[in-house]
């Protein structure tokens, strides 16, 4: 069968099981979009590359299967970058194609040229320039197999105009022909490793369970979940792991580092045996690093060997995909019967653990009568009322805080946040990719009155498609994060974080065809999230919240974990 | 933990942007590359790179990895682990008027490289070595002049016999 360029790519789409599509047309796609008709690909058209990148993470971070965008040459392309960094760190697989100027003219500085490719190679985990319409089936056959296998990760893919048009025949190639020798990620682990594992937890008296985003990734809350229960173990999570283990469970110790809570972090000071499970020991995580867990032995689990011994020295090193590792120690605590778990000192280790919790639980101080609204009632509200069922996106800075503290995340794929970038401007995009990928479930993005005016531009994405997303903007009128950063340690010099031009929200949704609420009081939060929950399309819910809030506890940058900041 | 000189081979598959991935990795992680040096192998598609680069031992395992890690990457060898055989060639065009050339000549002579241009002026040598020799004749003939230079950075492989 003869096809076009443009034709393999949809057919390939279509054979690697995608079914949505985040685009913004151009001059370089237009091919593309010629063919796109003919195709029972769902299309949904941002309002900025930027969002369809983050759109296309979202509906992979709800999912599991590869998110995809497509957009044009030039400014089309280099309007992705930030997404595909964000995917990059939070090893996210999306497959990105981007148009590019006909072969005769690269390296011409051709209209809206520009070498994605070389831009891009640092923050995927591999791209391609492809040259030859024949050689397009196997290139996005691989692209697809390299973003989802291993560490997960984007994978863009640049087309010319001319290999769109360029006919050949169309061959799909079959699993085998797509390996490659050069990629083979070690997914099994080694039995020998994982039995020094059970061994040290046979001797430990105070282990820890610190799991992050490749739980997830690997499906594996389930078997953590197991394990910990049976061994008697405190979960703790990064910001990318919560949802991996239930937040209603007594073992949950509620995320650790900068912003964990004193009993996570205190926990890990104190623990001697850590257990880092898809986590990768970032600085937000361990504070000072010298100090970071100093009495404990650490094993380290992660698919990415250069994850391991990076940060910190480890003892059991690893390398395997979470899912595996803790299956095949799950089969050996199982072999080992009753004799893991009902040691005294663990059994007054857990104890310990809750009375901390119980000492220093995550707190704010309600508001007075005649007091603005904080906004960790809002997040508490939000939970109530969606009773963790939702799934919660957020922007980034202290909205994103706050949700990560005050929502129980429950189960995985239900927290999708820009963990290593920090993007701002993500929740919202990234909650239409969720939302696309899950039309009947209610999807909340948590923003702070700075991200979401980032990508504010998607609301006419959102009404367009008719996905009712809703905003909860905590707006305090700051970007607070930075505000709280300045408060703290740079003498309240609030320079340039007021954000005292704003549009007003209501209207601005409104304007699109979405629904806008305004709250400034306490009492209305409840009403008021009810009744845009309740609506039939997007909303924004802008709560006036309390100014000058901060996210407590704190760790200060570069100190350890010991010396958090409490209300 | 001391920084040492390391030698690496690493052998890639040859596909475009194959190079600029690879320094780029240095580039962006902060690691340092003291010299890189890319051919064709036996095998048609695959390529060969000698890179040379100092750290310790924390900090060439991560290059080690994320060279690993790449996945155009087929192998990667810490030579300085092994027993192997290094070299480098370098052109060195230095002053050599008349009363000093017969002893130019003499230490051509003595590090066995090859005068391959000549002028009234000028001579133009040929060596080929490791590391130390490289170094010796730099010494030797920077009290002539030299008047430029040109390296082609290590090669290097694996000894046969191991013990």
């Amino acid at each position: 069968m003869e096809l076009t360029g443009a034709q393999i790519l949809l057919e390939c789409l279509k054979r690697e099981g995608v079914d949505v599509l985040f685009g913004f047309p151009g001059g370089a796609v237009i091919d593309i979009y010629d063919e796109l008709p003919n195709h029972p690909l769902k299309h949904v058209l941002v309002r900025h590359e930027q969002g369809a990148i983050h759109a296309a993470d979202g509906y992979a971070r709800a999912t599991g299967k590869a998110g995809v965008c497509l957009v044009t040459s030039g400014p089309g392309a280099t309007n992705t970058v930030t997404g595909i960094a964000t995917a990059y760190m939070d090893s996210i697989p999306v497959v990105i194609f981007t148009g590019q100027v006909p072969t005769p003219l690269i390296g011409n500085d051709a209209f809206q040229e520009v070498d994605i490719v070389g831009i891009t190679r640092p923050c995927t985990k591999h791209n391609y320039l492809v040259k030859d319409v024949r050689d397009l089936a196997m290139t996005i056959r691989r692209a697809f197999y390299l973003a989802r296998s291993g560490r997960p990760g984007p994978v863009l893919v640049d087309l010319p105009k001319d290999v769109q048009q360029a006919v050949t025949e169309f061959v799909y190639p079959n699993d085998e022909q797509i390996r490659m020798r050069s990629y083979n990620p070690t997914v099994k682990p080694n039995k020998r490793q994982l039995k020094k594992v059970v061994d040290l937890v046979r001797q430990a008296e105070k282990p820890v369970i610190y799991a992050g985003g490749g739980v997830i990734s690997a499906e594996a809350s389930e078997d953590l979940t197991w394990l910990a229960k049976r061994l008697n173990i405190p979960v703790t999570a990064t910001l990318m792991g919560l949802g991996c283990f239930p937040a209603d469970d007594p073992l949950w110790l509620g995320m650790l580092g900068m912003h964990g809570t004193y009993a996570a972090n205190r926990a890990i000071q104190d623990s001697d045996l850590i257990m880092a499970v898809g986590a990768r020991f970032d600085d937000r995580v361990t504070g000072k690093i010298a100090e970071f867990a100093p009495k404990a032995k650490l094993v380290h689990v992660d698919i990415d060997p250069t994850s391991i011994q990076k940060n910190v020295t480890v003892d059991v090193p690893i390398v395997a995909e979470c899912g595996q590792a803790l299956k095949g120690l799950r089969e050996l605590v199982e072999k080992e019967g009753e004799s893991l778990n009902n040691d005294e000192a663990r059994i007054g280790w857990a104890k310990q653990t809750v009375d901390w919790e119980l000492e220093h639980p995550l707190r704010y101080a309600p508001a007075k009568a005649g007091e603005p609204i904080k906004p960790q009632f809002v997040v508490e509200k939000i939970y109530e009322l969606t009773k963790g069922e939702a799934i919660i996106t957020t922007e980034v800075g202290q909205n994103q805080m706050w949700a990560a503290q005050f929502y129980g995340f429950t189960k995985p794929r239900t927290f999708i946040t820009s963990g290593g970038l920090g993007t701002m401007g993500y929740g919202f995009p990234a909650a239409i990719g969720a939302q696309m990928a899950f039309p009947d479930k209610l999807v909340i993005d948590v923003a702070g009155d700075g991200s979401i005016q980032m990508n504010i531009q998607e609301l006419a994405t959102a009404v367009c498609h008719n996905l009712p997303v809703k905003i909860v903007i905590l707006n305090n009128g700051y970007l607070g994060m930075v505000r709280q950063w300045q408060e703290l340690f740079y003498e309240r010099n609030y320079c340039a974080t007021c954000m005292d031009a704003q549009p007003d929200f209501v209207r601005l949704a409104e304007s699109y065809g979405a629904a806008g609420y305004r709250v400034e009081r306490e009492e209305d939060v409840e009403v008021v999230l009810k009744e845009a929950f309740a609506v039939d399309k997007p909303a924004i819910v802008d709560v006036r919240v309390s100014k000058e809030e901060n996210v407590y506890p704190m760790v200060p940058a570069g100190k350890s974990l010991t010396e958090m900041l409490l209300v | 933990m001391e920084a040492r000189r390391h030698v690496l081979s690493v052998t890639v598959e040859n596909e475009p942007g194959v190079l600029s991935r690879v320094a780029g990795l240095f580039s962006g992680r902060g690691f340092n590359i003291e010299s890189l040096n890319v051919g064709p192998t036996l095998e048609k598609g695959v390529s060969q790179m000698t890179i040379t680069t100092t750290g310790d031992d924390f900090i060439i395992e991560q290059i080690v990895k994320q060279l690993r890690k790449l996945v155009m990457t087929i192998k990667v060898k810490d030579l300085t682990e092994v027993k192997s055989v290094e070299r480098e060639m370098v052109l060195i065009k230095v002053n050599a008027e008349d009363s000093r050339r017969a002893e130019i000549l003499r230490i051509v002579d003595i590090f066995r490289c090859k005068v391959v241009d000549v002028s009234q002026e000028e001579l133009t040598i040929e060596v080929t070595g490791d590391q130390g020799k490289i170094k010796a004749i730099i010494n030797m003939l920077q009290r002539f002049g030299i008047k430029d230079i040109a390296r082609t950075g290590t090669v290097a492989m694996k000894r046969s016999m191991q013990d």
